[in-house]
């Protein structure tokens, strides 16, 4: 089975990029077709916040994802997805900025200051740039072992981002909660024993 | 004005309300009635507009023929939804009217914070369509001397519709401008007899969880059902309304059908919609979003640019609808720009910490 996914590898990373590629298309023909409604930089920002979170949990399923189906092959596809999620998160800042703040540029410094969730989502970016930057096999063969180390990092973007995403509810938590369970669970195959588990099914 | 009470279905008991009207200089005339309004029962089929008849007829004998008659002849959907009015006077320096580009209807409506029915500015319009309005009626309770609970249209009855054009800044730092139609809600509490001691007046809007899905949920951060109050002197000033319409047509679900209250100078989130309860109370009431969230939410909610919300900069606002390359942001103006009518209620007050 791993062969032929191996066989498979580059049409199926073409389509993955293409796939993720769909949302910000969409997007964007959206906008310019002004079909977002009365506040469109409000419905830009929320949709490339979201996909930008629905990226970083797929990055995290590929652990468990490897683990369950005892294949290495997944790990092949978790830098595009995790790359995406940085794409999203700066698509999600520029609109920001640019559309919402009209580059106002006193009220981002005021924003990122004062408002806890403004902070806590700005961190979480400035944590996902150095580790997509270090996201080429170069660097991962110049870090060597603290390459691994530096995208754990990872695992705090993700709960700053959760933390941004719960922050901003008013009335209703739901959905910041749902995407929190989802990510509990994911970081739940991280846990030695149950990594031990996992991998003695076929021993 | 003879008022029909629903406590009981089967109660004939009418109560006799005495009507206080603030201004005599309208010519009767200009006195439009709710006549069309009445008429939004024939969307709902023969069976009850025969019904609305025969009410009117019962309650309001000088009226019941023409009732009857424009009932039965209004067949399109869209003159039936035709609210008649007064148009806001441009001349006095009341607060009724601003020349300020309005926020087009399909905005007013498709935009909106109403949690009962989901947290998107989308989910209202996509889902609002299951409230039922109609049968409705308000419980006035409380320091007033004719507590009862008074179906819509006897509430309605002896109010004049007017149009006023009002700025709506929500908390959120976005604002629109839009053409109510409604009353004073000093008009209203006058006509059921307060009583001295009647200092705040608390509303509450309807808890049905059929037919609000955000009631429903599970993680809800609001205690349901949604409350808000004002104090007595905020509810008799008179760019206080209660609405039944925008643009001339019936109030939309998705803004707080069949009647809402518009308080211009507050944070859109103390204008409560769908109401069904007011109650009259010497006591300071609860108010929704600051029992979820106080230290985020004052119970005076006055739109203040100098005092910020944890979440929004309240120095400006985004005036809807804004485009990508037009992000029209504007300067929040004190008391949302009805200083002039208001700041006087709030006179010796730290509104910084009365936020």
């Amino acid at each position: 089975m791993n062969k032929t996914l191996k066989l498979y590898r580059k049409p199926i990373k073409i389509a993955i990029f293409l796939l993720a590629l769909l949302p910000w298309v969409f997007m964007w023909i959206a906008a310019v077709q002004e079909s977002l409604g009365p506040d469109p930089a409000k419905a830009l920002s929320h949709i490339s916040g979201e996909w930008a979170l629905r990226f970083l949990v797929l990055t995290l399923a590929i652990t468990p994802i490897r683990l369950i189906s005892q294949s290495a092959e997944w790990i092949h596809y978790r830098r595009m997805l995790g790359l995406f999620a940085f794409f999203y998160a700066v698509n999600h800042l520029i609109i920001y900025c640019l559309f919402l703040l009209a580059l106002q540029w006193q009220e981002l410094w005021a924003d990122i200051v004062e408002r806890p969730f403004i902070t806590v989502g700005f961190l979480a970016l400035l944590i996902l740039l150095p580790l997509a930057i270090t996201s080429t096999k170069n660097w991962q063969r110049k870090l060597g072992r603290n390459w691994a180390r530096l995208h754990k990092l990872i695992y705090i973007a993700v709960a700053l981002v959760l933390l941004h995403f719960i922050w901003q509810a008013r009335s209703d938590l739901t959905e910041p909660l749902v995407y929190t369970a989802v990510v509990i669970v994911l970081m739940l195959f991280r846990l030695s024993k149950i990594k031990k588990l996992l991998s003695r099914r076929t021993a | 004005m003879p008022l029909k009470t629903t406590t009981k279905s089967s109660s004939k008991k009418a109560v006799t309300i005495n009507t206080k009207r603030f201004d005599s200089d309208i010519l009767p005339s200009e006195i439009t009635s709710e006549t069309n309004y009445f008429n939004r029962r024939s969307f709902i089929g023969t069976a009850g507009t025969l019904a609305m008849g025969s009410m009117l007829s019962s309650c309001a004998d000088a009226d019941s023929s023409a009732n009857k008659a424009s009932a039965a002849s209004t067949a399109d959907a869209s003159k039936q939804n035709a609210l008649e009015f007064l148009p806001a006077n441009k001349s006095i320096n009341n607060g009724f009217y601003t020349d300020e580009v309005k926020t087009p209807y399909k905005d007013i409506t498709a935009y909106n914070n109403f949690y009962e029915f989901g947290t998107d500015k989308s989910d209202p319009q996509r889902h609002a369509h299951k409230l039922v309005t109609d049968p409705w009626s308000i419980t006035i309770e409380g320091e007033v001397e004719k507590p009862g609970t008074y179906t819509l249209e006897d509430i309605l009855k002896p109010h004049d519709l007017e149009e006023r054009i009002y700025r709506l800044r929500c908390v959120e730092a976005w604002s629109m401008v839009v053409p109510w139609i409604g009353f004073s809600l000093a008009d209203l509490l006058n006509r059921f007899g307060m009583t001295s001691r009647a200092k705040y007046v608390a509303f509450e809007t309807l808890y049905r969880p059929d037919e609000m899905r955000g009631q429903r949920s599970r993680f809800g951060t609001i205690d349901w059902p949604y409350v808000e109050a004002l104090r007595i002197d905020e509810a008799m000033n008179p760019l206080t309304m209660m609405a039944i319409g925008l643009y001339g047509k019936v109030m939309p679900n998705q803004n707080g059908a069949p009647i809402r209250l518009v308080v211009p100078w507050k944070y859109g989130f103390k204008s409560i919609k769908s109401i069904v309860k007011i109650r009259l109370t010497d006591q300071l009431p609860p108010t929704s979003w600051n029992k979820t969230a106080p230290q985020e939410y004052g119970f005076y909610s006055n739109v203040n640019p100098a005092v910020n919300h944890p979440r929004w900069s309240q120095a400006s606002e985004r005036r809807l609808p804004t485009s990508l390359l037009k992000p029209n942001r504007i300067d929040t103006l004190p008391f949302n720009g009805y200083a002039e009518q208001v700041a006087h209620l709030y006179k010796g007050m730290d509104l910084r910490r009365n936020f």
